[in-house]
């Protein structure tokens, strides 16, 4: 194809990717260098009946006037970055110092906003991802030996959890484990705890949402797996047969290294969709037990009456970085496999 | 599978594999089918401390309403909590979306399929790293300019962000689509006269349907299912469904009307139940298409 072709017919794409993603990563950048104008000040002399007394009070108008003037703030450099909010350099510096054994360290650690919310994030997505390839694999082995007309029915219910939206499955979850839907009753009954609540303990909450976690993606990794299955040689199981495999041999040994390109496919999906993990904490009102970097961001955009946009910026800068070098081996894979196709 | 491995399976095993999809297939579909049965019942009924079994036959329901089965949670969120103002919504949103990011799409992902050229590849790079970017880290990039300019809160622009936000995966998606037609069909074409556009109008786009569609069925579910931008990009009168069930929660909590938000839900949930019934066979082959995924 032409070059100019190619351009005619890329263009509004491009112009939309390059107007509302590549533009507003580099807005954002801007932004987590500035920070909020703070109040001005002015003495005012208050004089009740008796006397004078001058007082410090807000201007407002003079306050909007400098919003007004320069929305984003005033100029920061990267003290966003370093503040006790973010990556905290001071205080981990301090705690660093201070304690003795690294597990000390760690549990001061995990009291900064932004370490307890990366230290969720990277929990939940090393505990859901192997849960999802094996329970999705699990499914998908059993249901292969389904007769087929039972198969389509249950291809249709396994997608419900990973189809509705987050945000109301993740409801509809929360609602069966409070402290009054059908699960949460009963375990109050079996342990005979009037005031077990699973949003109470930090522990049960994360166990909570990483339920979440796994109900919701193993559907995807059970589709994927499933119609991996369909494409095994069945020579090879014959030969494997043949040769006196049992059953479990001939998966173990013919069906999960066929399957091994697809764990690697799964797993990257898994490490991008749980880094982002957002929706759940929302609807299950953890955000006190649990945070991630997206809810951060949310909270500092809807959070409070001033929208903290430097603090939103910093750490969806910081998001984005991680997200970078995630996905930095796909992309070096992914070179590779074009430049063989080229040659 | 050959007849002969099914023989070779043991009573032990049939037992177990059925008993595991059994379980599953009740994880998977036991908490839809309890929420749709108990936003029929009243509030002490579905949220019973008593008896889980209250919710199954509806004792306070018929206490208070004289009947198992009771509409008002509906009524509730549709008639007086106005759910339907946020159904348009949502309509509108959903549409534009899908309409435009398919049109760009197919046009965007035509070229990249059939370019060589180095560029379109790091195109394609930058595409797959957009879009694992989570869309929130976007969000605070277009607040302060939207509030600048007097866009924030309409649809439309709402609109252009999903559509934006939608298109490295539609054209990641159609690309690998348009691979799979032979370059041959429009190359033909052109040796015979026709221009490059000519070619893609008579010739591709009578055969790309299957692909579009299933691209369309993940644009659908992207704009439908967000809430990372609806809930910060929407003033309050223009909200979809999934932040408006949201802000119920706040409000509906305080006056003691979880039902609303539970028929909300249900609301929400079945044009997905509907969409799964008609579509799941497009959904399962994009869905293993390979690096896809919205």
């Amino acid at each position: 194809m032409k070059h100019r072709t190619f351009f005619w017919f890329i263009l509004p794409s491009l112009a939309a990717m390059f107007f509302f993603i590549a533009l507003p990563i580099v807005s954002v950048a801007v932004q987590s260098l500035f920070v909020e104008h703070e109040q001005i000040m002015t003495e005012v002399e208050n004089c009740g009946p008796f006397k004078c007394e001058t007082v410090l009070q807000v201007d407002n108008e003079a306050t909007a006037a400098l919003r007004e003037e320069a929305p984003l703030g005033r100029f920061n450099g990267l003290g966003t970055y370093t503040n006790r909010k973010h990556l905290a350099f001071e205080q981990v510096g301090v705690a660093w110092n201070e304690t003795e054994t690294f597990g000390e360290f760690m549990s001061e650690l995990i009291n900064l906003p932004f370490y307890k919310a990366l230290f969720f994030t990277l929990t939940y997505t090393a505990v859901v991802t192997p849960f999802v390839i094996f329970l999705g694999l699990g499914v998908a082995l059993a249901v292969n030996t389904l007769p087929r007309a039972i198969k389509g029915p249950t291809i249709f219910v396994s997608l419900l959890p990973m189809i509705v939206t987050p945000l109301i499955g993740a409801l509809i979850l929360f609602w069966m484990v409070d402290a009054d839907g059908i699960i949460g009753a009963t375990l109050q009954k079996i342990f005979n705890d009037p005031n077990l609540s699973l949003k109470a303990s930090t522990p049960l909450t994360w166990m909570m949402l990483i339920v979440y976690g796994i109900w919701s993606s193993t559907p995807f990794s059970f589709i994927v797996f499933y119609a991996g299955l369909q494409t095994v040689p069945k020579e090879t199981l014959e030969a494997a047969k043949i040769d006196g495999a049992s059953r479990w041999q001939s998966i173990r040994y013919v069906v999960v290294p066929y399957m091994m390109p697809l764990v690697v496919f799964i797993t990257l999906m898994q490490l991008m969709d749980n880094f982002r993990v957002f929706e759940p904490i929302i609807s299950f009102s953890a955000s006190a037990k649990a945070t991630s970097l997206s809810w951060i961001i949310f909270n500092d955009l809807r959070g409070g009456d001033i929208q903290l946009f430097g603090s939103a910026g910093a750490t969806s800068i910081l998001t984005i970085l991680g997200v970078a070098i995630l996905l930095t081996p796909v992309l070096i894979r992914t070179w590779r496999d074009f430049n063989q196709k080229r040659a | 599978m050959s007849t002969s491995v099914a023989d070779r399976r043991s009573k032990g095993l049939i037992w177990f594999t059925t008993s595991f999809v059994v379980l599953w297939i009740f994880i998977a579909a036991g908490p839809f089918l309890w929420t749709l049965w108990g936003s029929f019942k009243v509030q002490p009924d579905f949220f019973s401390k008593t008896d889980w079994r209250n919710a199954l036959y509806g004792v306070m329901t018929t206490v208070q309403t004289g009947s198992a089965f009771t509409g008002d949670g509906y009524y509730g969120a549709w008639v007086e909590q106005e759910f339907w103002r946020n159904t348009i919504n949502t309509g509108i949103v959903v549409f534009f979306t899908v309409v435009i990011s398919l049109t760009l799409g197919t046009l965007g992902g035509y070229a990249l399929a059939r370019s060589g050229f180095r560029y379109a590849f790091w195109l394609l790079m930058a595409g797959l790293v957009f879009r694992a970017m989570p869309h929130i880290t976007l969000v605070s990039g277009y607040l302060l300019p939207f509030f600048e300019w007097n866009v924030w809160g309409k649809l439309s622009t709402t609109i252009i962000v999903l559509v934006a936000i939608n298109q490295p995966f539609t054209l990641w998606m159609l690309h690998s689509f348009f691979l799979n037609i032979p370059k041959d069909m429009d190359e033909s074409a052109m040796v015979d006269g026709c221009t490059r556009f000519q070619a893609f109008r008579y010739v591709i786009i009578p055969v790309m349907w299957p692909g579009v569609i299933t691209t369309g069925l993940f644009s659908f579910l992207l704009a439908y299912n967000d809430f990372a931008v609806t809930a910060v990009l929407l003033s309050s009168e223009n909200q979809t469904m999934v932040p408006r069930i949201n802000s119920f929660l706040g409000t509906v909590r305080e006056t003691g009307d979880v039902m609303f938000a539970v028929a909300a839900v249900v609301s929400a949930m079945i044009p997905l139940f509907f969409l799964v019934l008609f579509f799941q066979r497009q959904i399962v082959s994009g869905l293993t298409a390979g690096a896809v995924k919205g």
